[in-house]
């Protein structure tokens, strides 16, 4: 069943952001939740009503359990991409 | 003014946009994602330069081409918040996109939304680290991206297998594979999938591949629950029966840090219920489904649907529904229908037939069994906007609230930002357990807007509030 290899995946140039403060890096244009499920960060909020921790869930921008906050505005992490010096915020209630 | 709007461009929307221009329509496609595509062929993220082609990408960039060739319009990074109608019986189709909000107006109205994932609650589902399978195939396909290092893939249906299959091709683990359906299940849907020898043998595949890679494969079991603190590290699985009645037995415990974990699809009729079509409930065809005749038109005049929005048929009998829809949203407008495209819909419909048995087929795996409701356990996270659990829903139903609107205005179940989409499935659920009604009975809670959420100040900007007529003090 051997077959040619396959051709890798070439991605973007890698920039930094901010995520709750703390430094984090991605490729240009892929997703806030993509870029920090990569270094292993998958709590993106809190939930509102009960001490827990939410992650991306529906990942197409339907469930808003990924939201964060850019600019005070809540955006779908799932959706939303990262650019050189980006600063996105935990939400706050 | 548009001819026609078209909401969702997937196999089915696409296809029916490139119908309807050809046929001299004034077309427009509103899309939420960059490009066309749709869930199932859907378009790679931008930070993707190049990537091995797979048969979605491949199908995927020809259906893209072929809409970049025509002229159609297109509105990517487009969301309908909103539908209307205006006193001359035309759409007014409300859009929320980037450079903020605007509305279009249009003759007919074509939705083609595509389906939405069916999750049944269990403890701990709400841990980050859990995903929804077709959430998974979203990674897979836009970021080529596995959800963690370990993974359990569990639920029903084909995706199930689709979704191991692919975790392992980019290069992750899969802990095991939970499938609640049986062997059996699956030998009961050959005769049907036998009709498409391609997807059969993918499927095949899918199944000898991970049996060749040693994953432990667990069928006709399903997830007691997620384990975890602050992230998922692990699942609870037992033995099921046949109507997906988990078994009293100890616990398997399967660690791992990501699960992938959903039942099915449903179709997603937000749209076209906020439009004002009549709708049915349709198990075989993944849930409630607009009412329609043979080519999509709907009870309200000059809404057509197709698609898996329509009813769950998947990805080949998309293109035909498209087409069918076209040809009859022609025929209401111009009053006719050409004697050459009569031929081409009495051939679409046939077509359609065909991939109709096999995607019944796929569909019918996820059809919910009599014990899908008792998953949900007492304690288990129902709504996960606002943190309500079974316990709290079944008190409502049980003293007195007799429909989903009277359940969602006393617990605020399905009142969070995300509209119900998730937990309305399962408030239904637990009210056909509570109640011993039909789910035909329970119906829906009335469809309201926005279709997806959208920032007061988006669709306010315009608004000057010294232009707002205040009427005087009224006299006594």
């Amino acid at each position: 069943m051997s077959k040619e290899p396959a051709p890798p995946i070439v991605r973007t140039e890698i920039v930094e952001f901010s995520f709750d403060g703390r430094k984090f890096s991605g490729h240009q244009g892929e997703t806030v939740a993509v870029a920090l499920l990569r270094q292993g960060i998958i709590q993106l909020r809190d939930a509102p009503n009960t001490p827990a921790a939410r992650g991306m869930f529906c990942v197409m921008g339907i469930c808003q359990e990924c939201v964060i906050e850019i600019n005070g505005k809540r955006k779908e992490a799932c959706r939303v991409p990262i650019s050189s010096g980006l600063i996105i915020d935990k939400v706050k209630y | 003014m548009y001819d026609a709007t078209i909401i969702g461009s997937g196999p089915a929307g696409a296809n029916a946009a490139l119908e309807a221009h050809d046929l001299g329509l004034k077309v427009l496609i509103v899309d939420e994602q960059r490009d066309a595509g749709g869930q199932i062929w859907r378009v790679k993220s931008k930070s993707i330069l190049s990537a091995p082609s797979t048969e979605a990408s491949i199908k995927g960039d020809a259906l893209r081409e072929r809409l970049k060739q025509s002229s159609i319009e297109v509105k990517f990074e487009t969301r309908v918040w909103h539908i209307d109608k205006n006193e001359e019986k035309n759409w007014i189709i409300n859009l929320v996109s980037k450079d903020g909000s605007h509305s279009v107006l249009s003759k007919a109205l074509i939705i083609a939304t595509g389906a939405q994932e069916r999750v049944i609650p269990v403890q701990g589902w709400t841990l980050p680290g859990v995903v929804g399978l077709a959430g998974a195939t979203a990674l897979f396909k836009e970021h080529m991206m596995v959800p963690g290092k370990s993974t359990v893939v569990a639920g029903s249906g084909p995706l199930v297998f689709f979704v191991a299959s692919e975790v392992i091709r980019l290069g992750g683990s899969v802990a095991a594979v939970v499938s609640i359906n049986g062997f059996s299940d699956w030998i009961k849907a050959l005769p049907a999938m036998v009709l498409n020898p391609k997807l059969l043998w993918q499927g095949i595949k899918w199944i000898g591949d991970l049996y060749l890679k040693r994953v432990p494969l667990y069928w006709r079991h399903g997830i007691r629950s997620f384990e975890g603190l602050g992230h998922v590290v692990g699942v609870n699985v037992r033995k099921a029966n046949k109507k997906w009645y988990l078994r009293h037995d100890p616990n398997i415990f399967i660690a791992a840090d990501s699960v992938c974990y959903g039942h099915g699809l449903m179709p997603s009729i937000e749209a076209s219920r906020l439009a004002g079509a009549v709708h049915t409930y349709e198990p075989a065809l993944g849930g409630w489904v607009p009412f329609t005749d043979e080519n999509g038109r709907t009870t309200v005049p000059y809404l057509y649907v197709c698609g898996d929005n329509a009813g769950i048929l998947g990805a080949q009998a998309a293109p035909h529904r498209g087409r069918l829809a076209a040809y009859a949203m022609v025929e209401d407008l111009n009053e006719t229908l050409p004697e050459d495209l009569l031929a081409k819909r009495k051939a679409e419909k046939k077509l359609l037939k065909w991939a109709s048995i096999f995607g019944k087929a796929a569909t019918g795996l996820s059809i919910l069994q009599p014990g899908a409701g008792g998953l949900i356990s007492k304690q288990t996270e129902v709504c996960r906007c606002e943190g309500i659990n079974r316990l709290e829903i079944e008190k409502e139903v049980k003293t007195g609230a007799l429909s989903p609107n009277a359940v969602k205005s006393g617990t605020r179940c399905g009142m969070g930002p995300c509209g119900g989409r998730f937990c309305s499935e399962s408030m239904a659920l637990i009210t056909e357990q509570a109640t011993g009604k039909t789910r035909a009975e329970i119906g829906l809670p009335t469809a309201r807007p926005p279709l997806r959420p959208v920032a007061m100040d988006e669709i306010a900007k315009d608004l000057n509030y010294d232009d707002l007529p205040i009427p005087g003090v009224s006299p006594l």
